[in-house]
């Protein structure tokens, strides 16, 4: 088994967005790299347009519940989901949101804005923004912390997950480079 | 080596049913229990298994057939909600008298929170109540040995044992451990005994007579004992933890270098608590702290409660969930550790509401267009969220929309004018506990209209076929019953069936069923249209109506206050509606909303 540090992580959005799915992305790619892992996710009523959250766990854990302040890092697919979940996260952390406008720079972390609606709309698939958002976390966070994988894994089991599903594969994949590139571009 | 799987809690239970050779597996979907029997299905499909899973009409339907089963000597299991429990607490309770003969387990899935349901109770209080043994697993890994678990300790017994995991067990995911799955012969042999299955109350007194001494035996069961987790730990206090609070309170032991210094014990089975346990407790230490959720049931058990901090003391929270921050609160004040409180700022979170072209928004919409001071009981699905709208009053337990409408026209009825009633009730609700109450108001001439959200599927719960769906767990062709005859067949005798899309009219229809209910009876309208969620997108463009906000709009937000699309809001001056084509699925029910007639189809 791979030794890694504890990671913990927080993926936010409305009910619909797909955040269960780059959750589970993450959390098998975590297998696949030989590593524990836990999430918890939300179900039921909430998922009808309400603010979900899971939390992703990767390590030597017990519990599948992240306590506040102890959050690595932060996907928030709407701003508002930032605003109801950035206490979750620790200092020297950092989170990236879904937003128009660019948010302040906090002390101690790092917020980095992307404009997924838009790039959805450019590359005419508007359900993706879950994985234009996965693609540009992995940009900007890949580098920046020790993180459990790279975005060549989650690459593999996307397309071990679609692989019979030819149209989605190509579509998701497009999706999930889109936010990749323009992460690595800004 | 073992092949490790990303599994759902409930897909780990669903697992460790197959491999333990369950032959009959039985539901009814609610959260957070609801992806039990689909994965117990599609293991089923996969490893070409031969058992029968289906969905059953309610809990004590569900709760019926697999215990049949168990006295066949078949392994079976029953899945359901806490609250499906209260449904099918009636056979529970005479089931636990009577015993099984091979293995039956009743899973039933708690919701401390609540995140998606009417109470917090306690599915172990009802083990208790019953008398029969409970399991509480901490984690997906363990809920899946604890089904093997289950079974071994139903037969050593012959008992029904209860799986009570709660929704961080149910909705967490862990890379699980996958075991063989045994192939089993099933062999059903029933072998007569009415003494026992169809005991008398002279008979059922010997029956509870053995069921204490079974309790007694349990309660010293090896496989099932409280577990020492850190005997390395000796102090004169300890901690004593079931359940998901046990993986946080492991957890946070760790992290706040506590795990040598304090012995933490974990309790499998917390009903019956075993008897060495509570002596050794009671005896070797000073002060317990007690961490379980929702209710106090292994503090309950422990006779000295001076030397118990828990729930009865005050010390842990009797509401809500035992989320980690909690916990660690409770560890540090227990250690005399410091501990720095977190203060959380409250957001305001966004309400959940119906999706962008959900029929049942039509169908509130024109509810309250033909009785607009009407009383609107309602009931458990989606449609509760007509919330939003004003167009639900009260939401009780499944079925009681028609109980409840019943209620308030007796209650008024003698007064010179009173209110219009109008009732809503899902397709699945209605199977599940509308059609006594209905008959029930049919005989009292319970003057009320009853609209049967009809959208062809279970949706709040992920979208489990309906009696009236003619399909199985296994995707298989069953017969369909027909909801209007259904009605009829309970007596009533004006039942129509329209299309909440097809606005106005459906409004019409309404009003005409509010004056039937008013001169004559119950009036029931089938509102059929099938959710969003469960059509093709090909389905959904042959009916696709594109919409435009006209210039006229004044941004006077009656649509976004009256319909609550989430694909229309206001912009930010709050004077012109935007459309977000993303979310808008073109239902084109909004053209017919606008006071202005500002919301206009894209061609003319």
């Amino acid at each position: 088994m791979q030794q890694i540090q504890n990671q913990q992580y927080v993926i936010s959005g409305v009910g619909g967005q797909g955040v269960l799915f780059i959750t589970r992305l993450l959390a098998e790619t975590a297998i696949l790299k030989g590593l524990p892992v836990f999430t918890a996710e939300t179900h039921g009523m909430a998922q009808r347009g309400g603010i979900v959250l899971s939390h992703l766990k990767v390590g030597n854990f017990y519990s599948p519940l992240i306590r506040p302040f102890q959050a690595d890092g932060l996907i928030a697919l709407k701003a508002e989901a930032f605003e109801a979940h950035k206490h979750y996260l620790k200092p020297d952390s950092w989170a990236v949101v879904n937003k128009k406008q660019v948010p302040r720079q906090t002390k101690n972390s790092s917020f980095i804005a992307i404009d997924a609606n838009h790039l959805a709309q450019k590359i005419d698939n508007f359900r993706s923004i879950n994985l234009i958002m996965l693609g540009f976390a992995m940009a900007k966070a890949g580098n920046a912390s020790n993180l459990f994988c790279t975005s060549q894994d989650l690459e593999i089991v996307l397309s071990q997950r679609l692989a019979n599903n030819k149209n989605f594969h190509h579509t998701a994949l497009k999706a999930f480079n889109t936010g990749f590139s323009e992460g690595r571009n800004e | 080596m073992p092949e490790r799987k990303l599994m759902l809690g409930n897909e780990a239970i669903a697992r460790g049913l197959v491999e333990n050779g369950c032959a009959v597996a039985t539901s009814y979907p609610g959260t957070p229990a609801s992806e039990i029997l689909s994965a117990v299905a599609a293991e089923q499909k996969q490893n070409r298994l031969s058992m029968h899973t289906q969905w059953a009409i309610n809990e004590k339907v569900a709760f019926e057939i697999a215990y049949a089963a168990c006295i066949t000597g078949l392994r079976s299991a029953v899945s359901m909600k806490q609250v499906g429990l209260n449904v099918a607490s009636d056979p529970l309770m005479s089931a636990a008298y009577m015993g099984v003969k091979k293995g039956f387990l009743i899973i039933s899935a708690d919701d401390p929170g609540p995140h998606s349901s009417q109470t917090e109770q306690d599915s172990r209080l009802m083990a208790m109540m019953a008398k029969i043994p409970v399991l509480d697993p901490d984690s997906p890994a363990q809920a899946k040995k604890m089904i093997e678990l289950g079974y071994t300790l139903s037969e050593a017994f012959n008992i029904p044992v209860m799986i009570r995991p709660t929704t961080r067990v149910c909705h967490a995911r862990q890379d699980v451990i996958l075991e063989e799955i045994v192939f089993v012969k099933n062999l059903p042999d029933f072998e007569k005994d009415p003494l026992r299955w169809a005991a008398t109350p002279k008979f059922r007194f010997q029956l509870h007579k053995e069921l204490e001494q079974k309790l007694k035996a349990i309660a010293a069961h090896l496989a099932t004992a409280p577990l020492l987790l850190n005997p390395e730990a000796k102090a004169d206090n300890a901690i004593v933890v079931s359940g998901v609070a046990a993986a946080h309170s492991k957890e946070l032991l760790k992290e706040l270098g506590l795990w040598g210094k304090i012995p933490l014990y974990q309790v499998l089975q917390p009903y019956p608590l075993h008897t060495e346990f509570k002596n050794h407790l009671l005896n070797d230490y000073t002060n317990i702290l007690v961490i379980e959720e929702t209710t106090g049931i292994i503090e309950m058990q422990l006779a000295d409660h001076a030397k118990i901090k828990g729930k009865l003391s005050g010390m842990v929270p009797v509401v809500g969930e035992l989320l980690p921050e909690i916990i660690e609160k409770l560890i540090c004040d227990f250690c005399e550790k410091e501990y720095s409180p977190v203060d959380l700022p409250q957001v305001p979170g966004k309400r959940p509401t119906l999706c962008a072209g959900c029929p049942h928004r039509a169908s509130f919409f024109a509810i309250k267009k033909a009785a607009p001071k009407g009383i609107y009981p309602s009931d458990i699905g989606c449609y509760t969220l007509g919330l939003n709208f004003g167009a639900v009053d009260t939401v009780l337990c499944m079925g009681a929309a028609i109980g409840q409408a019943a209620g308030f026209y007796h209650a008024h009825k003698n007064e010179e004018k009173r209110p219009d009633i109008i009732a809503t009730i899902g397709d699945s609700t209605f199977f599940h506990a509308g059609v006594p109450a209905l008959i029930d108001a049919v005989v009292q001439n319970v003057q009320f209209v009853l609209v049967i959200l009809d959208n062809r599927t279970t949706a709040m719960t992920g979208n489990q076929p309906t009696p009236a769906s003619g399909v199985g767990v296994l995707d298989e062709p069953l017969h369909a019953v027909d909801i209007a005859a259904l009605v009829k067949g309970c007596g009533v005798s004006y039942c129509k069936t329209a299309d909440p899309y097809e606005l106005q009219d459906f409004i019409k229809l309404l009003k005409k069923a509010v004056q039937y209910s008013r001169a004559k009876g119950p009036a029931v309208v089938i509102a059929r249209h099938p959710c969003v969620l469960n059509i093709s997108p090909a389905e959904r463009k042959a009916f696709a109506i594109p919409v435009k906000i006209a210039k006229e709009c004044d941004g006077c937000g009656y649509c976004v206050k009256h319909f609550e699309c989430p694909a229309l809001s206001l912009n930010e001056t709050e004077t012109k509606v935007i459309l977000d084509q993303l979310l808008c699925i073109e239902c084109g029910v909004c053209l017919h909303i606008c006071p202005k007639n500002a919301i206009i189809p894209q061609k003319e």
